[in-house]
Parts: structure tokens; C-alpha cells; sequence
């Protein structure tokens, strides 16, 4: 099951009452690719997050993720399909009345028949994975810091090894010394498991390390889809502005 | 390198025993399809872990990922010989290896458990502890009383700080919309009363006495109960949510850092708002219970309203409302205080609010029993 495309958005409308996000969307991600999403905030990039993996219904338009309609899938297709990728949240979404271990456990409960103890032992190895130590997933979320927090969002994200991985923000209030692991570490895991990789940041900083591609996302459409090198040559103002300010300068010259 | 569903198949693996023992492993070793090999493999392990295991063929192995990296993983640990030599393995499979391989070695630095115990001892330790913590609560409560009090008192003293705007908000959430539901149910307990004096009292032909029972009973006791605990259920329980989600999202504590006291913020309106609405809750709910019982007496038991108003004011003395009136602003007191108190007790998680969202309610019941008890002793003593 492989498809040269791993999501694709087509002619996409979504619209909160009458204030509309998102109108005539085009965007492709490739299978095996790091795309991240930039684009000035309340631009829409979470809401295309949420129009992708489901969570908001778009009022016009087509969503295929590895080939299949999201948006009219049946419920049993839906559960199959969400086998197949991985969310993390902005705040993590953890579950508060569960601990670490349980949460991350809480995929392969649903969707695996695999025996308690070697889901524990699962658990504990994603726990560590995504750079936590294995006591971490005795606590619960609210005993975690937040960058903790947000490597064990991971680690739930990553639970059933998905081929597609959303991140929503993965960086945004970390030091930079742990989100520059943190960005590693998903590079470093997009390239040992072959994932496709859904980002969406602020971060000038992530994107040079870990993105293949970047999408920029302004007025309620993909303005920009290109390499950084290819998008520091758009002539947009926001996307001269993004990559021509001190940050997007230092950012580049640090990756180079 | 990713499969799903149907386009997997199973993995197995063969183990060739002798002086150069050989692990070969076949098919998809993906978190999918490892459910029903993993004791056959930790067995394999257990079995043979004194073996010299040289040679690991990978050379059919399909897929891969961290789950299926972390089994084949472990088996290799429990082999005493040290890791055999990779025959066939994809660069990748590799990476998945090596990488499990570092964190299942990773160094820990746990923080030391405190153990439960479960022992006698541990009973009447945990029995001593709860009743020293129902004492701590009851000081508690009436600390954050003192504290409320003095931030209305400074209020009094200099209006500009009281929030007038929540005062008046919280008036209309907590007083005026409960005004249906208040009134609904008291009218259905003034039937209910009347009917249980009209059943027994017929037993000695006096159900004109109905006027009285409903009379006393409604005023005195029922009236200001009943309202009380419908705003213990209705409006202290949101209360607590309300604070107890805000102390999660830490608005609280942005209050503090911008100078503003949530004494004043936050308990002070919702505490003079129901100290003001509760007594006027109370009145509609007397009302209509009288009204209710009224109802009864007028269709089952043919006492006109005219003669029941007349009887009414001739054998109920108006001591008996002020009676019922003068709890009413102290059941707003005591509700408002547990609701605000429990909320700003919330901690960061969601047990935590649903904990004390329903202490608030136990608590707030509890305290208008025992007050409404105490005020019966009272009144008694005064020979009213």
C-alpha cells in the first residue's frame, strides 16, 4: 500500500459560522516527507489539522489521506485509517486521569490484541523514545513539566508506529536546548521509521532542521509549497519577511 | 517500508541449534501482527539462553518497526554470548535495532517510590488521618470565612472595590434563572404536604388543620430547606466548576500577579449575591408551596382559598416566616463559601476538579442540615 502521495487536499472550504478559514486549499504531501505548515497566526494551520485527520467536517471540498476519503468514510474505514497515523496536540491532549504509561497504552488497547506485559514493556520503550525515562510513565500528566508533557504526547502519538505522524506545534514553548533535541529526535524518527511527517510550527528553527518541504498558508489558501532554499526566492512579503527576518536568517545559517 | 492491514503477513521465526547457532526471522515484525508470537519468542529466549548465538539471518524479514526492533531485541539481551553477527539486514532494520538496543540500556534515574502499605496498622493510620483531615477542613472553611468576611467588610468601606458587575451577574445566573425550578418543585413538595395531613387528619375529621400543617411546615422548615439544597445541587456545584477550571487554566494565579485578590474578585460577588438571593429564592418558594398545598386543599378536599387565607392568617403567626426567612441568607452564606472554597482548592487535573466539585455538594448539604438544626434548637430554646 504505497502511494506517492500521502495526503491529499483538494478545493478544500472550511468556515466557522461565516468566518471562513480555508477556501479553494490545494495542498499534496508526499509519502516519506517532513512537511511543515507555516503561516502567520489565526492563518489556519491547526484547523487544516483538524480538517485532515477528521476532527472538523469542511464545508466544501476533498480530503484523501493514503488514498481514502476522510471525509466520507465509513466508521469502521475511519478506525483503520486512524491506525495508521499519529496526533500529537498542541497541549499534548494527554489524558489526565490516566498515566503516562496508560496513555501511551491507550492505542494499542484499541487497535492491537497484543498481551498486557508486552504492551507495558511497548510503553515503556516509546516512553523512552521520545526521551523520557522509564519512571516518567508512572506520573500522571499533571506531575510533568511541560516539555515532558510534550514527549509523552509523543510517545502516545507514535504508540502503534504509525506511517503518518501530525504534530501540531511540537516545539512552541520549549527551551531551545530541548527543542533542538526535540527536533532531532523527530528527524531521527522520521528517518529510522520512514514516516511522513505533518508539522505545523513557528518555529524558523524546526523547520531548517527537520523539514523536507514547507507549506506557507495565508490568505485562506496555500500561497507557497517549496523547498526553504525555493521559498526564500517567493516574492510574497510575509514568506521575504518569515525567512529575510533575524530569526529566519539565523535559523538558515544555522542549518547550513 | 510501512505496510498495513491485510498486505501483512505473519512473523515467524526458526532457531537452528549447534556450534553456530542461527536466528532466522520471516515476515512482518510490526506492532500488528506480534501479538501472537511473543510468547513463543520469550520462550525461544528463556530456552536457549546459555547457546552461543552467532548468526541473526534478517534476510526475510519483511518490515519492521520499533515494536517488532524492541522483541527481537530483547531476545538478543537474554542471549549470554553477546550479539550475533546481522546477516541480510536492511540498513534500516539495523538503525531500528541498534536504537532499541540504546534505550532498553538507557541509564535510569528514577526518584525513589514510597510504598502503600496495606497492614492494620496502616488502617488506623489512614482512619487517624482522615479525621485529622476532616478537622483541618472544618478550620479551613472557617479561616476562608474570616477572610471573606473581612474583604465584604472592605468592600463596605470603600464600594469602588466591590465587582458590581459580577454581583449582578451572579444575581441573574444563580438567583433569578433558578426561579422556575425553585418554584416548580416547591409548589410539588406544598401538594405533597398537603396530602400526607389530609389522609391522616381525615382519619379525625379535621382536615381543615391542612391550613396549619402547610402553614408551619412550609414556613418554618420545608421552605428554606428545600431552596437550599436545590442551590446546593444547582449553584454550588457550579461555583466550584467554574473557579476550580479556572484555577486549572491558571487564571487564578494571573489574577494574583495582577494585583487583583480573589477574595474580592471572585468570592466576594458570589457570596453577597447569595447571602441577596437566596431569601428572595426562599420567599418564591414559600409562595408557591402554600400555593401548592392550597391547590390541594381547594380540589380534593374542598377547602375554598378564601377560607384557606383566612385560616391561614388567623392560626399562622408571621413569627413563623420571619423564622424561616432569618436561615435563608445564612444557607447562601454557607453555600457560596464551600462552593468558592473547594474551587480555589482544585489542582492541576481533572480528577481533581470532579473530587471537589462533589465535596463541595456533600459538604454544602451537610452544612445546611446541621445549620437548619441548629437554628430548630435555637428557636426552640427561645420558645418561639
Amino acid at each position: 500500500m504505497t502511494h506517492e502521495i500521502a495526503i491529499k487536499v483538494r478545493g478544500l472550504k472550511t468556515a466557522y459560522g461565516t468566518h471562513v478559514v480555508h477556501e479553494n486549499l490545494d495542498l499534496d504531501v508526499r509519502s516519506g516527507e517532513v512537511m511543515g505548515i507555516i503561516g502567520p497566526s489565526g492563518c489556519g494551520k491547526s484547523v487544516l489539522l483538524r480538517a485532515i485527520t477528521g476532527l472538523k467536517k469542511p464545508a466544501a471540498g476533498a480530503v484523501d489521506v493514503f488514498g481514502q476519503d476522510v471525509i466520507h468514510l465509513q466508521d469502521a474505514d475511519v478506525a483503520a485509517l486512524q491506525r495508521l497515523w499519529g496526533i500529537m496536540f498542541q497541549d499534548g491532549a494527554l489524558f489526565s486521569n490516566l498515566t503516562v504509561r496508560e496513555n501511551v497504552m491507550v492505542p494499542m488497547k484499541e487497535h492491537t490484541s497484543l498481551h498486557l506485559p508486552l504492551m507495558k514493556e511497548l510503553a515503556d520503550q516509546k516512553i523512552r523514545m521520545s526521551g523520557l525515562e522509564t519512571w516518567a510513565g508512572r506520573k500522571y500528566p499533571s506531575d510533568l513539566s511541560g516539555g515532558m508533557r510534550k514527549r509523552a504526547a509523543l510517545a502516545r502519538a507514535l504508540a502503534l508506529d504509525p506511517p503518518l505522524l501530525f504534530l501540531d506545534e511540537p516545539t512552541a514553548g520549549l527551551d531551545p536546548i530541548t527543542a533542538a533535541g526535540f527536533d532531532q529526535l523527530i528527524r531521527d524518527l522520521q528517518k529510522s521509521l520512514g514516516l511522513t511527517v505533518f508539522l505545523v510550527t513557528h518555529d524558523v528553527d524546526t523547520l531548517a532542521v527537520t523539514c523536507d518541504r514547507i507549506a506557507v498558508l495565508g490568505d485562506k489558501r496555500v500561497l507557497a509549497v517549496g523547498t526553504m532554499d525555493e521559498l526564500r526566492r517567493e516574492p510574497h512579503p510575509w514568506i521575504q519577511d518569515y525567512f529575510g527576518g533575524p530569526r529566519g536568517r539565523g535559523a538558515i545559517m544555522g542549518a547550513g | 517500508m510501512l505496510k498495513s492491514g491485510e498486505h501483512l503477513s505473519a512473523p515467524s521465526f526458526e532457531y537452528f541449534e549447534g556450534e553456530n547457532a542461527r536466528l532466522v526471522l520471516q515476515g512482518d515484525w510490526v506492532v500488528a501482527t506480534l501479538a501472537g508470537l511473543d510468547q513463543a519468542f520469550r520462550k525461544l529466549a528463556e530456552a536457549h539462553g546459555h547457546d552461543a548465538l552467532k548468526q541473526l539471518d534478517l534476510t526475510e524479514l519483511e518490515s519492521l518497526d520499533t515494536a517488532g526492533a524492541y522483541l527481537i531485541d530483547r531476545a538478543l539481551r537474554s542471549f549470554q554470548s553477546g550479539d550475533p553477527a546481522f546477516v541480510g539486514a536492511k540498513p534500516e532494520a539495523v538503525a531500528l535495532l541498534q536504537q532499541a538496543r540504546t534505550l532498553a540500556t538507557q541509564e535510569e534515574h528514577a526518584p525513589p517510590v514510597p510504598t502503600e502499605g496495606h497492614g492494620f496498622i496502616d488502617l488506623l493510620e489512614r482512619t487517624g488521618r482522615n479525621a485529622k483531615n476532616m478537622w483541618d477542613e472544618t478550620l479551613e472553611t472557617l479561616s476562608f470565612f474570616g477572610a471573606t468576611l473581612i474583604a465584604i467588610s472592605s468592600a463596605v468601606w470603600r464600594p469602588t472595590k466591590m465587582r458590581w458587575t459580577a454581583l449582578v451577574s451572579v444575581m441573574e445566573d444563580a438567583g433569578l434563572d433558578a426561579v422556575p425550578i425553585i418554584a416548580f418543585l416547591s409548589f410539588f413538595v406544598g401538594m405533597v404536604v398537603a396530602f400526607i395531613g389530609a389522609t391522616t387528619l381525615a382519619q379525625f375529621g379535621a382536615t381543615i388543620f391542612v391550613v396549619e400543617l402547610v402553614g408551619f411546615g412550609v414556613l418554618r422548615e420545608l421552605g428554606g430547606v428545600l431552596v437550599a439544597i436545590i442551590i446546593a445541587g444547582r449553584t454550588n456545584s457550579a461555583f466550584t466548576a467554574q473557579i476550580g477550571a479556572m484555577k486549572m487554566r491558571q487564571e487564578i494565579d494571573a489574577m494574583q500577579t495582577l494585583g487583583l485578590d480573589p477574595m474580592h474578585v471572585i468570592v466576594a460577588p458570589r457570596v453577597l449575591a447569595m447571602m441577596i438571593m437566596v431569601p428572595v429564592l426562599t420567599f418564591i418558594g414559600m409562595l408557591t408551596a402554600i400555593a401548592g398545598g392550597m391547590t390541594v386543599g381547594w380540589l380534593i378536599l374542598d377547602i375554598n382559598p378564601t377560607v384557606f387565607f383566612n385560616r391561614l392568617q388567623e392560626n399562622v403567626p408571621i413569627d413563623q416566616f420571619w423564622i424561616g426567612m432569618s436561615k435563608a441568607p445564612v444557607f447562601g452564606l454557607a453555600i457560596a463559601l464551600i462552593g468558592c472554597r473547594q474551587g480555589l482548592e482544585v489542582g492541576g487535573s481533572v480528577q481533581s476538579l470532579g473530587h471537589h466539585t462533589t465535596k463541595s455538594v456533600v459538604q454544602a448539604l451537610f452544612s445546611i442540615i446541621v445549620i437548619d438544626a441548629c437554628f430548630a434548637l435555637f428557636y426552640q430554646e427561645l420558645g418561639l
